[in-house]
């Protein structure tokens, strides 16, 4: 019968809109502060100036045409490519060990969709109202209240995507000077095309559809769901003790709690606290002797919900895992003077056991401690290499076309391409020596010595040249290259020498 | 049953019934898809408009856009668009770009080129590619060149010098290497001790006695070699007369050849064949005069100069 439903519904389903009511709690004051911290990064962090000598004085730059990186005291090059490798890698493996212990707070409470569209909610809240005036709003037929409510949020919403197209563009370049170069026309075509297209797609994914990216688009979460463990910290609705034996149920008029359920949609009145403490325990003993759960059934878990669905359904893929239901239900059990907790963050193995004990974080598990582990030896590898990198880069090259000459008194010269790439904030001069071979051998030409600026990189072509007993007897030697009066820093590299009649 | 049942109850049919019971599906393309074919037409339609797009006449539709470019010439032409006047400009821009390093080329003496690190880099670049397009073809990617055919330029043995003069010099002007055909003049034998001398000269296995004739031949009139590789033997670079007392081999296969009696023969086959195949062309005329000069320390660096 599955397919002849499937035939009937066809595979494509129209959007159901979703109107979140907003809700106040632990979990909402934690996603709003994390939203605020990220904003302020994000959007404030190309502002910060910097004093530099060569660069322009901006904290973070990503000075693509300069091919280096520019993050406060720090200038990565892109031999450095390393360190972004490894940086993926901790993030990952940060993904996963998080996910492992309390399920997808990632998803909930950090990632980017999930914060632009909590503040593009915000602003849809700002302008067109709570919950029931936007459903209100969206179900009336257009008018003039509707076109500026409507046309005035996706107006907002448009610029809070362009300014955030315009803030990534401001980390690839001095931020007050593209402002001003974008608003006359002048900036980058790659600056008026990038900002175009995050304009675009943050309006699109943040502002149009929102929960459909987590659901249909992103594979995060599609991959988190399988690192769940029974052990796992998730959203979850205590379904034995929300659904007692008969099921949910509304409180009935004319018992005296119908009242305070229309006063727990506002703040809660500090009258009832003395009154109905008592009441809410006598309603809930009256409730549970029947057999009825202790969910109200006041339908607010789903109202708040970002992505729609019904956390009393148990867990499910398109669950985000923000808590704001938590909060909902919490805010709900305190104003009839129920426990808290019917729905709160609990593994699957504590609500399935006899008598749930309190929910906590095991992290005493194998994979938990691995992940953990490899987070800080990788983390403190980062640092390390960051902290101890050489002031400078070197590569030499042998030069293979030909791989040696034969001399006209039968010597066999090899020759070599040294690149030398300046790292540290002022000019060095590097001297070239090699070492397992006769020092007469090694010539520089006119580079013996070399002085390159700051960032900057040079060439030099060095050549070898050994009487033919020794050219059969050399398979490899060392050059050293040494920043002048730096003797410390000298690094060493093995290269090989060719000659006829060798075979690697 | 039931299953197909349902199908044929939820399944639109065209509408039409041919022989009675005969029906067709109608199964229409999904929306998206259809739409995304009408926006491919319209992007098109929009296409033809602003581009070049259909042959028309003797010529073709030019679309709305037009192109300036400089041509090759210097005359300054606008051209409805088109992807080789794109390519012109912007070749051109490289070519602006370029410039200050080629005046600075043009302005330098060689030793001040070769001795200045941001110039040197530029030289192994741009040379690099200079060499690559107009004489890898010949002297290989590394400048390594081919026995028999075109020499070596990494090694410091020069045909007609290695000082940065006389590479400029070949560079302009090309060369032309000759040797006569001393078959017509000596017999076998003579050609052999001929060989057996010239492989003396670079400690080549050899037949002694046959070396001490062919050094006797070689100072004689008969032969006459020495007018052009001197008395010593050591060649002159005004002729293009190769040094035979080295270990370098351009004509002769002597280092690929694995007895000595192959090496030997190898010689043989040079004197008795004479050679005319040692044709370098003149770049005066296909190259600039800074390319030329790029070129002149590019090969200078290559490991051999004088």
């Amino acid at each position: 019968m599955q397919t002849g439903l499937e035939d009937q519904l066809g595979l494509y389903q129209k959007r159901i809109p979703i109107f979140t009511r907003s809700v106040k709690g632990r979990f909402r004051r934690f996603k709003s502060s994390v939203l605020v911290l990220a904003y302020a990064i994000y959007f404030l962090l190309p502002w910060l100036p910097w004093s530099r000598l060569d660069a322009p004085a901006q904290a973070v730059l990503f000075d693509l045409p300069g091919r280096r990186f520019l993050i406060f005291g720090l200038t990565v090059y892109p031999q450095d490519v390393i360190w972004l490798a490894l940086l993926l890698f901790i993030a990952a493996i940060l993904l996963f060990f998080v996910t492992g212990l309390v399920g997808r707070a990632f998803c909930g409470y950090f990632c980017f969709q999930t914060l632009w569209t909590d503040f593009f909610i915000w602003i849809e809240h700002r302008i067109q109202g709570e919950r029931p005036a936007r459903v209100r709003l969206y179900r009336q037929p257009w008018n003039r209240e509707k076109l500026i409510k409507v046309g005035g949020t996706h107006a907002l919403w448009i610029l809070a995507s362009f300014w955030t197209g315009l803030t990534f563009v401001a980390y690839f370049t001095y931020a007050p000077q593209l402002v001003f170069d974008f608003v006359t026309g002048q900036a980058a075509a790659a600056a008026y095309i990038t900002t175009g297209i995050i304009t675009l797609s943050t309006y699109a994914a943040a502002g149009l559809m929102r929960e459909q990216i987590c659901t249909y688009v992103c594979p995060y979460g599609r991959f988190q769901s399988v690192m769940y463990e029974p052990e796992t910290l998730a959203v979850h609705y205590d379904a034995r003790r929300g659904e007692g034996t008969l099921g949910r149920a509304v409180v009935r008029a004319g018992r005296g709690i119908v009242v305070e359920r229309r006063r727990a949609e506002g703040a809660v009145a500090e009258e009832r606290r003395h009154s109905s403490l008592s009441a809410g325990q006598r309603a809930l003993a009256e409730r549970r002797e029947k057999g009825i759960g202790d969910c109200v059934d006041c339908g607010l878990c789903v109202q708040v919900c970002p992505v729609g669905i019904d956390i009393r359904d148990g867990l499910q893929y398109k669950c985000i895992s923000c808590g704001l239901c938590v909060d909902a239900c919490n805010t709900i059990m305190d104003s009839f003077g129920f426990p808290r907790g019917l729905i709160r963050y609990d593994s699957e193995k504590n609500l399935a056991s006899p008598a749930p004990a309190a929910p906590k974080v095991h992290w005493k598990r194998l994979k938990t401690v691995g992940y953990g582990m490899a987070l800080v030896l990788m983390s403190a590898y980062l640092v390390y290499s960051v902290a101890t990198r050489g002031n400078f880069d070197r590569a030499v090259n042998q030069i293979r076309q030909p791989l040696y000459v034969v001399l006209s008194n039968g010597d066999i010269r090899n020759r070599y391409q040294i690149r030398i790439t300046n790292k540290a904030s002022q000019e060095q001069t590097y001297v070239i020596s090699a070492r397992g071979i006769p020092a007469a051998a090694l010539d520089l030409g006119n580079f013996s010595k070399v002085a390159i600026k700051s960032g900057h990189s040079a060439l030099v072509q060095a050549s070898v040249r050994l009487p033919p007993v020794v050219a059969a007897q050399t398979q490899q030697f060392e050059l050293i290259i040494t920043p002048l009066g730096k003797s410390a820093e000298a690094r060493t590299e093995n290269v090989r020498f060719d000659a006829p009649g060798k075979r690697p | 049953m039931s299953e197909q049942k349902l199908q044929s109850q939820t399944v639109q049919t065209t509408g039409h019934a041919w022989d009675g019971d005969l029906q067709e599906y109608n199964n229409p393309l999904p929306v998206w898809w259809v739409y995304t074919f009408y926006a491919t037409v319209v992007f098109a339609l929009v296409y033809w408009t602003i581009y070049p797009s259909w042959p028309f006449g003797k010529g073709w539709i030019g679309g709305v856009s037009d192109i300036t470019y400089v041509n090759s010439e210097g005359e300054t032409k606008t051209h409805s668009w088109n992807t080789r006047a794109l390519f012109i400009t912007d070749m051109n821009e490289a070519a602006v770009a370029q410039k200050p390093y080629f005046d600075k080329v043009a302005a330098m003496p060689y030793e001040q080129i070769a001795q200045d690190p941001d110039m040197s880099g530029f030289i192994i670049s741009a040379g690099k590619s200079l060499f690559a397009e107009n004489c890898a073809a010949c002297h290989q990617a590394g400048g390594q060149g081919v026995i028999g055919f075109f020499p070596n330029l990494t090694d410091d043995d020069w045909l007609y010098g290695g000082s940065y003069e006389k590479l400029h010099e070949t560079l302009v002007g090309g060369r032309r290497g000759y040797m006569p055909a001393f078959s017509e003049v000596l017999n076998g034998d003579q050609v052999d001790q001929l060989a057996n001398y010239v492989a003396s000269l670079s400690g080549i296995g050899h037949d002694a006695d046959k070396a001490v004739a062919g050094d006797v031949l070689f100072h004689s009139e008969t032969a006459a070699c020495y007018y052009c590789h001197t008395n010593d033997a050591t060649g002159r670079q005004d002729m293009g007369a190769p040094n035979l007392t080295d270990n370098i081999w351009l004509w002769a296969d002597v280092p690929g050849a694995r007895t000595a009696e192959s090496k030997v023969a190898a010689i043989r086959g040079v004197i008795s064949g004479g050679l005319n195949k040692g044709v370098m062309p003149a770049w005066s005329d296909r190259l600039t005069p800074e390319q030329i000069k790029v070129l002149t320390v590019y090969v200078h660096e290559l490991g051999g100069g004088q």
